[in-house]
């Protein structure tokens, strides 16, 4: 590693980190090779600015300034908040694999009794000693996203889930980021989901803060490969710590007639980002994503989806909602491509802000690039804030100022949480809206 | 003590004096009935009662047992038991009408230092005022007013009375959309909460009502004023002769 790249106080401290972290790193050889070039890459480019078209409402150089150093394997005391936190959001029938402070934590995860066809494996575990193949799939995120790079360079531990052709799993995979550190540091993870043909699997993805973690950054990419005729209901909360950072990136790919049906919602953390590639790579195949951004105080988040129509007769459909009060900023990127072969592609986006206070902020930026001439695509957008004549109903009948928004936040959120199949995750989801409002007061 | 006195009220919105000195003193036990022609400010008086934003009060007050009402919220009026049944109630979707009704009366009860009811308590009593009314329970299970016909909108706010039985209800043309038989039904509702300690505020364009809902006097609005105030036989007078003889009056 050549020190002599960096280019300012915080990169230098970073090419430092870099430095220091590498023996607590996971892999050698090739991997440690990867890691070097995408380190390289990320120092390149360094945090990502305004000035960058992709990053224009997200400046990470103004908003998280500087990348902190590696967060210390979890001990005894941190593994007991880290549990604790857990079972306060511990809900029936799901298999929990959870990550303490960016570290798989096997005494708070329940890998007892896997189901037939399913294995389940650390991503130090395959960075150490996994085959190369799955080794390569781990490193295939394009380290042209700074944030992809640097998580590519610090990737520490995650979970690596592999299901075999034909296996439907009825039981739900959440994998739970908890964050325990009392001072700042970063958690660098990544988790690879391998569904095989003819199988379905529904992963969930939480992000919360044991009581008294303070600032941190969590920074977590996901790689997902869906097989042929293969479904994946996905869910996505993100209930990070208010001081906190959530950088995600993920990568989802499906084969032929494949199903993926996605629901994040973002209520916690003081800056997030959630970038998104989805890629169609067989014909047939089919992707809902419904989002959500409930957000207050001085919160950002972001969340960016590209939806790459690579393959003909492949439909998508984005629906995203965000709620913004006080100060807060909500960003919807949404860009679809539909790439010249990609005949009879049906892509539709559709976003929706509520703006609660006159100085919150939601920015929405399409981008339809449409190289194929027999397709439908559409894209909408509304702005505004809660209707009055439905407030004053409400206080007509007795709801105070706060009660009367937080039913018809409730009902805003609630046609996105609708699209959760699962009945016990739609509870969770509504939980989670429930826990922002009864916050807000 | 009045339970409800209007004193020279005038209301201007958005630059213009809709109301011109109204009064109006009710007291308990008693129904008032309110006729007059469209652009009136029938309502006007009503969401100014009630509390609706949007109404600038540029003179005269409202007093509620004593109380000066312009003082309070919305949600603080509800809970001390003035009610609005709406000319056109909303439809708010997504906020199922049964949910809505149990948060709103335990906000009520809440605000007036009562217990909070129980989901079974409430549904009991839901399910029973709903039954009165005629009111299936599956139109309780859908959004609060999505998709109902305009009598069933009128039916629900007259559910909404008797759940959380209030002091004063203002009735805003509650027989509007409502056909022969709905009318009986929502009439005999409004009747069955006619007591003692309760007054009634009865906006109509028709006698009709009030053969039903029959009212111990009858005021005449005209152009932002009462013009005109009687016994219930007024109702048939305006009936057989119409407004002009009023207009001139105003
Ligand atoms: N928000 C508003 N902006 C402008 N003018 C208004 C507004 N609300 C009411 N008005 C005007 O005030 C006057 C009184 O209206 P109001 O609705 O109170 O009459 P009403 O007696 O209830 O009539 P109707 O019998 O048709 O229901 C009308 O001329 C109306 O146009
Ligand atoms: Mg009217």
């Amino acid at each position: 590693m050549n020190l002599a790249l960096a280019k300012n106080e915080t990169g230098r401290a970073l090419s430092d980190s870099f430095a220091i972290a590498r023996d607590r790193l996971p892999g050698t050889g090739r991997v440690a090779e990867a890691r070097s070039a995408a380190f390289e890459a990320y120092d390149r480019a360094g945090l990502p600015h305004r000035r960058i078209e992709d990053w224009k409402y997200t400046d990470l150089r103004a908003l998280m300034r500087e990348v902190l150093p590696l967060a210390p394997t979890p001990d005894a005391a941190a593994l007991k908040r880290a549990a604790t936190a857990v079972k306060l959001q511990a809900i029936k029938g799901v298999r929990r694999l959870v990550l303490v402070d960016g570290v798989f934590a096997p005494k708070l995860s329940e890998l007892d009794g896997l189901e037939k066809g399913v294995a389940v494996g650390t991503l130090r575990g395959v960075l150490e000693s996994g085959e190369a193949a799955l080794q390569a799939q781990l490193f295939s995120l394009d380290s042209a996203n700074p944030m992809v790079a640097l998580n590519s360079a610090m990737m520490t531990d995650g979970v690596v889930i592999q299901i075999a052709n034909g296996i439907v799993l009825t039981q739900p995979l959440q994998i739970i980021h908890v964050a325990t550190g009392t001072t700042p540091t970063a958690m660098f993870t990544r988790s690879l989901l391998r569904l095989g043909k003819d199988a379905g699997v529904t992963l969930v993805e939480s992000y919360i803060a044991a009581d008294g973690a303070k600032t941190y950054q969590a920074h977590d990419s996901l790689v997902v490969a869906i097989g042929d005729n293969s479904r994946l209901d996905h869910v996505r909360l993100v209930e990070d710590g208010r001081e906190a950072f959530n950088i995600s990136s993920a990568v989802i790919t499906l084969g032929a007639h494949a199903h993926f049906n996605t629901f994040g919602m973002t209520s916690g953390a003081a800056v997030s980002r959630y970038q998104a590639t989805i890629a169609f790579a067989g014909e047939g195949s089919r992707v809902e994503t419904n989002g959500v951004n409930l957000l207050n105080g001085r919160q950002h988040a972001d969340t960016t989806l590209f939806m790459d129509h690579a393959v003909p007769h492949c439909a998508s459909r984005e629906v995203f909602r965000a709620v913004a009060d006080d100060r807060a900023h909500s960003v919807f990127q949404g860009r679809i491509i539909v790439r010249p072969q990609a005949q009879k592609t049906d892509a539709k986006m559709m976003t929706r802000a509520l703006l609660l206070s006159d100085e919150a902020e939601a920015d929405n930026k399409p981008e339809l690039e449409i190289f194929a001439d027999d397709v439908t695509c559409g894209h909408g957008a509304t702005t505004g804030a809660l209707d009055e004549s439905l407030l004053f109903y409400l206080r007509a009948r007795g709801l105070s100022e706060k009660e009367a928004q937080a039913l018809l936040i409730q009902a805003f959120v609630g046609e996105a949480i609708e699209s959760i199949v699962n009945d016990d995750l739609r509870e969770l989801a509504i939980a989670a809206a429930q826990r922002w409002l009864e916050a807000r007061g | 003590m009045p339970l409800l006195e209007v004193k020279d009220l005038k209301v201007r919105v958005e630059e213009r004096e809709i109301l011109h000195g109204l009064s109006l003193t009710v007291n308990k036990g008693e129904v008032h009935a309110i006729m007059g022609p469209n652009g009136s400010g029938k309502s006007t008086l009503s969401h100014v009662i009630a509390g609706k934003p949007g109404y600038e009060v540029t003179g005269g007050e409202i007093l509620f047992r004593g109380e000066d009402v312009l003082e309070m919220s919305p949600d603080e009026r509800a809970a001390k038991g003035v009610f609005l049944a709406f000319q056109y109630p909303v439809e708010i979707p997504g906020v199922a009408t049964m949910n809505f009704l149990h948060v709103a009366l335990n906000a009520q009860r809440k605000a007036r230092g009562e217990s909070q009811l129980t989901t079974p308590e409430f549904l009991k009593k839901a399910y029973a005022a709903a039954a009165s009314l005629n009111i299936p329970r599956d139109m309780l299970k859908r959004g609060v007013n999505v998709g109902f016909s305009g009598g069933e909108k009128k039916r629900n706010e007259i559910l909404q009375m008797a759940l959380f039985e209030p002091a004063v209800c203002i009735l805003d043309e509650m027989d509007s959309g409502l056909d022969i038989d709905a009318l009986r039904v929502a009439a005999d509702g409004v009747n069955a909460l006619r007591s003692p300690d309760r007054a009634m505020v009865v906006i109509t364009h028709y006698q009709r009502l009030l053969n039903y809902i029959v009212p111990d006097f009858v005021h005449v609005m005209s152009k932002g004023r009462v013009v005109k105030s009687g016994g219930k036989d007024l109702a048939l007078e305006l009936e057989a002769s119409g407004y002009a003889q009023f207009e001139d009056a105003a």
